[in-house]
């Protein structure tokens, strides 16, 4: 953003932070506003399309995706706590409205998606500061975060900024948890055989919190360890990140 | 409706889920696999340029796919190669079957070849009288227990050591039972031995065709695939249309980057580049060589401008390596010739996508094999357009079975989805009701119940973000 960082920004919630996570949504909210960015959250939000869009059903993503495009009419960069919906909107909206009379305007939109912690340090570059007791935790980096966003380390960056907060690399830590959106109802046994072995290299980490940046692998890799009734959390990483460096 | 005869991928994965000794000889083959391979790319710049090359001169071979098949033709028929072609696997085996009886051969030894698998040629030979030896250690080691390959480099990667001492004991003729490997080694080498000297035939798939030169490249460990192509009288050569490059040179960035991404290593142990028989003034190599190009549905790929990146794969195996799926359920849970997520794109393809729509739903879409393909194949993408055609027929496409994996329910589902979230105001409802009453939701109703099987049940939060920013507004502290 040639050195000048934006004043306002758009803020996207996602449903799974909508419905499961808000904390998380606030929290995302909260450490973009307290490093100087003023925070719009459009009211009409729903979900960005990607169940239907995997699941190949291409014509009811596209309806539901033009609803969330129109939200965001100005020339702002739109912000999700979440990894795979900003790779649904930066990469997959401009294949899904390829050749569709709309694509130029999909596609300016698209260029205007972060995902939240991206965009705290490429584009805010913030500097946190811990406040919070030691705590050992691990860090599971999404699938599309990583491969479809093309995330580099920023959440590490940011958990590495914090004095007080060790980070225990997780074995396998770019095996998927075994999510996948509707796999993990279609194939129960396969996914549910993947988050065991997740849940076990975390545990075996002997950290207390498992940190991520998506909605789904957090659901997951939580239901996986109540199951096991295992004292083992997970937190979103912009929780986190806002409760360990909030002031009291 | 579903397709009739549809094959569930997921029976099979939960079946194999529960063998521990399964699970642990996969998980522990794999985790080598990729150790070893990431040993071989230290600089990720480098691996992106060699990968970048390799798919440049994939792309560019399948562009001008069919005259580099003529000019194959033309150089094999000069270096004195007889080429055959067919569409069918049926062809195919009629046609090498053809061969082998007009020379009243009884008995052939097999390289590994993938498409003769495709083919099913062992079993053919055999109700035809004719001994098909696989001389692949792994080949043989499967072959002796009547099994498929599991894996298409490794095709016994299914069983550790012990196992294989135990079949060997049982079904090599005067074989002691031992647990090491090089004795084990050594025992299959005896046997093979021998098959090579005497075998009436010999056979062997192709790595990479060179359509200027006309030769047949072979990647191979073991010098088995030099017997089998230069000793008996006969080399037959099987390979699907795709696998022609236009000139020699691009075989180097391929080969480096085959071996390199399958096992981790920088060179195979022998690398055959094959030009024909045995000329005029030689002591050795076969009388007669031939090539049985094989099409199998390929073209109908082919002529689809997103699927076509699907023949751009060198068979490497480095996705079901580094699949999440595969490394959990092995290669047998698959039910196909090809299995790993390369499998997962290419079985529907030539099966219909119909009957394998719940092999194309078994993956997560996590992209680790699009992520370490060495010629860059969208593997998740065109799973989710193979998704697409098979619950819609009407794209325009030539997809096998499309449209067969539709149902209501499914049809159905995806509306009611999509007309209530593109609704604010009925999403609104259908959130505020989830957020009041969604504790209530039974664990065992449906989809949930599937969910619950290794989770507890996900509880909505009690206030969706959106009605508290409707009631506080954006915070300010």
């Amino acid at each position: 953003m040639n050195g000048t960082k934006p004043k306002k920004v758009y803020f996207y919630g996602t449903c799974l932070v909508d419905l499961f996570f808000p904390d998380a949504g606030m929290a995302g909210i909260q450490l973009l506003r307290r490093a100087g960015v003023e925070v719009v959250f459009p009211d009409g939000q729903t979900c960005c399309g990607q169940p239907a869009f995997n699941c190949g059903y291409f014509e009811e993503a596209r309806d539901v995706a033009r609803t969330q495009v129109a939200l965001f009419p100005e020339d702002l960069p739109v912000i999700l706590p979440s990894g795979s919906c900003a790779g649904m909107m930066k990469v997959h909206y401009p294949e899904l409205f390829h050749g569709q009379p709309d694509e130029a305007k999909v596609r300016a939109f698209s260029a205007r998606v972060y995902e939240l912690t991206q965009f705290l340090v490429d584009v805010l570059d913030v500097k946190l500061k811990d406040l919070g007791e030691p705590v050992k935790v691990t860090w599971h980096s999404s699938c599309h975060a990583v491969r479809d966003l093309g995330l580099k380390g920023e959440p590490q960056a940011l958990i590495g900024q914090l004095a007080n907060v060790e980070l225990a690399p997780l074995a396998r830590e770019y095996e998927c948890c075994g999510f996948g959106g509707t796999f993990s109802v279609r194939h129960p046994e396969v996914s549910g055989a993947m988050v065991a072995d997740k849940i076990a290299d975390a545990t075996a980490t002997g950290a207390s919190v498992v940190l991520s940046t998506d909605g789904g692998c957090l659901m997951n890799v939580n239901g996986a360890l109540e199951a096991k009734r295992s004292g083992l959390k997970v937190q979103h990483i912009a929780e986190f990140l806002w409760e360990r460096t909030r002031a009291r | 409706m579903h397709a009739e005869n549809e094959i569930h991928f997921r029976d099979a994965a939960a079946k194999a889920l529960q063998d521990p000794q399964l699970r642990a000889n996969f998980r522990r083959a794999m985790d080598g696999l990729i150790t070893k391979r990431k040993a071989q790319f230290p600089d990720p710049r480098d691996l992106q340029d060699l990968r970048d090359l390799s798919t440049a001169i994939r792309s560019r071979s399948l562009l001008c796919l069919p005259e580099l098949l003529e000019q194959l033709e033309a150089s094999c028929t000069k270096n004195g190669i007889k080429v055959h072609w067919a569409e069918t696997c049926e062809q195919a085996n009629e046609l090498i079957l053809g061969l082998l009886e007009a020379r009243g051969a009884k008995t052939m030894v097999k390289g590994k070849s993938m498409v003769s698998e495709e083919m099913h040629l062992n079993a053919f030979l055999e109700k035809h009288g004719i001994e098909a030896l696989e001389s692949d250690l792994g080949e043989y080691i499967i072959q002796l227990d009547g099994e498929t390959p599991s894996h298409i480099i490794m095709p016994a990667i299914h069983k550790n050591k012990d196992q294989i001492a135990r079949q060997f004991s049982q079904k090599i003729k005067d074989a002691k039972y031992t647990e090491d490997v090089d004795e084990l080694t050594a025992m299959a080498r005896k046997v093979l031995r021998e098959k090579f000297l005497r075998a009436d035939a010999g056979l062997s798939g192709v790595n990479f065709a060179v359509a200027e030169t006309g030769t047949l490249c072979l990647v191979e460990n073991e010098g088995n695939g030099r017997m089998s192509t230069h000793v008996p009288p006969i080399h037959i050569a099987v390979m699907g249309l795709e696998k022609v490059v236009a000139r020699l040179e691009d075989v180097a960035p391929l080969y480096s980057i085959l071996t390199r991404s399958a096992t981790g290593q920088a060179v195979s142990t022998y690398f055959n580049l094959i030009t024909g028989p045995r000329g005029a003034d030689e002591k050795d190599g076969p009388q007669e060589v031939h090539l049985v190009i094989l099409d199998n549905g390929r073209s109908r790929i082919y002529a689809d401008p997103q699927l076509r990146a699907t023949l751009r794969c060198i068979r490497c195996g480095a996705c079901m390596n580094h699949c999440p799926v595969y490394t959990r359920v092995g290669g047998h849970a698959y039910e196909a010739i090809y299995p790993g997520p390369i499998g997962k794109i290419l079985t529907p393809q030539m099966e219909g996508v119909g009957v394998r729509h719940d092999l194309i739903h078994g993956s997560s879409l996590c992209g680790a094999c699009g992520e370490v393909c060495p010629v860059e194949i969208p593997i998740p993408e065109i799973l989710v357009r193979l998704r697409r055609e098979a619950t819609h027929e009407d794209l325009g496409s030539k997809v096998a079975g499309k449209g067969t994996g539709r149902t209501a329910t499914e049809d159905w589902a995806w509306r009611l989805w999509a007309g209530v979230i593109k609704r604010p105001g009925l999403y609104r409802l259908a959130t505020w009701f989830a957020t009041r009453f969604g504790k209530a939701l039974p664990a065992n109703a449906p989809l949930i119940k599937n969910w619950t099987q290794s989770r507890t049940k996900p509880v909505p939060a009690r206030r969706s973000l959106s009605e508290r920013m409707r009631a506080e507004g954006v915070p300010h502290e």
